[in-house]
């Protein structure tokens, strides 16, 4: 028998059975995804993430799935554990009952087992624009932007998106109207927006402000509930209606007053 | 469903996917909050329109809103609409993060002052109705 | 409702108008509405005030004053729109998608309660 040396963390001596149901689907082979069940021996300490790895290492390699920080960085780790979004290599093993299920994030296509096709995503994020709009062009000559703390402090919050998609899986506002922008993208717009350095909330209203953006969110608030980082999408949304409605107002009774950067910005950049 | 490109598409039911979490449920008794809301205003719409009518009517209006069947609903009406003032207010500092002297005042504070002036407003108008006689 | 497609130039969205009634209404029914009900429809059968208060007399003369009139206007019409966008959505979450029937029955029921509501007040 061969022994594989395990990238797992063995630390513990509390040894449980998981019994995991994995979502498995081979596009190639399969007409539509089925369960199978693996009976994973595992440590308390572990982290989801390690019994997925487990079972790729020791039980079923043809098992695929996305990671690679394990430590809640990089954003390819979430999962459906039990129905809830979840950031797998954040969750730990002692706070799961005795059988899993896991399955790949809601809201998204399946491309293959546990992974998502999240094309829709990276069009909609960048659909708002999400870099720095600035009011006049900027020269190297005229130096950096400077920037208080207290500037810094406004927008800090929303900048800790790892884009790990938990936010798309849990609103069912994105599972009722396929080309809702979403809360991540539209927390990323509210980053800019609340940045001083930054001027371009007119064009970004293009998207944010249209019935696809903010106006398709309920505030059901469960964006925020599983976020792993608390960057509180569904706050920024409610705040970004509240400006783009006060917007709208002013654009309506004073049209000529429609924010003067909003041509030169729009052809700046953007598609 | 099976995509062309092979991607498969698992959708939840239409129906009945609310059922399936806590806090969807949350969600879904908050909105139909606003049914309940709306029935009630729709009945003072209803009472006041008697009323413009005479006593008769006015008369005949709250026998039928104080009678025995509509009790329930009554109650029903008060336990949504205190529901809908308590999701509304505890959402608060999401939509309103307001600053004092350049600092973030804490959400709890923020949703304290909003349950203290729905106490106030409250027996304000209780006293005003109680109390108030001709105006 | 309506999608975000890349290949169409998206349009600010007119929501603002009825969002805004939307939520200065549910301001007005968080504050209101549970006192409303108690005062209106529940004092009266749990025998907590006299049904003589809320007599035909005593209801004209308190809504004499124009100003409480208007008040009462503003408070009924902010709680029916308000009920009339939100039930919009959440017939859409149960299930029915038809946004346009939803839009004309409750916009259209809202309509005419303020209509009878403003008949009823002048
Ligand atoms: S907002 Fe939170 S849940 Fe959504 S993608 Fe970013 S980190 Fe993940
Ligand atoms: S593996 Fe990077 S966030 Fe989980």
């Amino acid at each position: 028998m061969s022994t594989k040396t395990s990238i797992l963390p063995v630390v513990g001596s509390h040894h449980r059975t998981l019994e995991v149901e994995v979502l498995r689907y081979d596009p190639d082979k399969d007409d539509k995804p089925y369960y199978q069940t693996y009976q994973v021996p595992c440590e308390e300490e572990w982290v989801i993430l390690d019994v997925i790895n487990y079972i790729k290492d020791n039980l079923d390699r043809t098992l695929s799935y996305r990671w690679s920080c394990h430590m809640a960085v990089c954003g390819s780790c979430g999962m459906m554990v039990n129905g809830e979004p979840t950031l797998t290599c954040a969750s730990f093993v002692r706070d799961m009952p005795a059988k899993i299920r896991v399955e790949p994030l809601e809201n998204f296509p399946v491309a293959r087992d546990l992974i998502v096709d999240m094309d829709s995503f990276v069009e909609k994020l960048s659909s708002v624009k999400p870099y720095i709009i600035a009011a006049d062009e900027r020269t190297v000559e005229d130096g950096t932007f400077t920037q208080l703390p207290a500037q810094l402090a406004d927008y800090m919050s929303y900048t800790h998106c790892i884009n790990c998609l938990l936010c798309y899986a849990a609103c069912p506002q994105v599972n009722l109207n396929e080309g809702f922008v979403g809360p991540a993208a539209l927390a990323l717009a509210h980053r800019y927006n609340l940045d001083s350095r930054d001027k371009g909330r007119s064009v970004r209203e293009d998207v944010v402000a249209s019935n696809a953006g903010i106006w398709e969110c309920s505030f059901v608030g469960a964006c925020s509930e599983v976020c792993p980082k608390h960057v509180d999408p569904a706050a920024a949304i409610q705040q970004i209606k509240i400006a783009a409605t006060g917007d709208y107002f002013i654009n309506f009774l004073m049209p000529w007053k429609k924010s003067k950067n909003t041509d030169e910005a729009s052809s700046g950049g953007g598609k | 469903m099976k995509l062309a490109n092979g991607n498969y598409i698992r959708s939840p039911n239409r129906y009945s996917w609310w059922l399936r979490q806590g806090r969807y449920v949350r969600y879904m008794m908050r909105e139909l909050s606003s049914l309940f809301i709306g029935v009630f205003s729709v009945m003072m719409v209803w009472g006041l329109y008697r009323l413009s009518q005479g006593e008769t009517a006015f008369t005949a209006f709250t026998d039928m809103f104080w009678s025995k069947s509509i009790l329930v609903l009554s109650v029903l009406m008060f336990l949504f609409a205190a529901y809908h003032s308590y999701t509304w207010f505890i959402v608060t500092p999401k939509a309103m993060p307001l600053k004092l002297g350049g600092k973030r005042i804490a959400a709890g504070v923020i949703i304290g002052a909003h349950m203290l002036l729905w106490l106030l407003c409250s027996v304000a108008v209780w006293a005003a109705f109680v109390y108030g006689g001709a105006v | 409702m309506s999608t975000y497609d890349p290949n169409v130039a998206p349009k600010v969205s007119n929501k603002p108008i009825i969002w805004s009634l939307f939520a200065a209404g549910g301001t007005v029914t968080a504050l209101l509405t549970p006192v409303l009900v108690l005062l209106f429809a529940l004092a009266v059968p749990l025998g907590i005030l006299p049904a003589e208060m809320f007599s035909y007399a005593r209801m004209e003369s308190l809504l004499a004053s124009p100003l409480i009139r208007l008040v009462v206007f503003g408070i009924l019409f902010l709680s029916l729109w308000h009920t009339a966008h939100r039930m919009r959505i959440t017939v859409h979450d149960f299930g029915l998608r038809s946004d346009g029937a939803a839009v004309f029955v409750f916009y259209g029921l809202a309509a005419i309660a303020t209509i009878v509501l403003a008949v009823a007040l002048i």
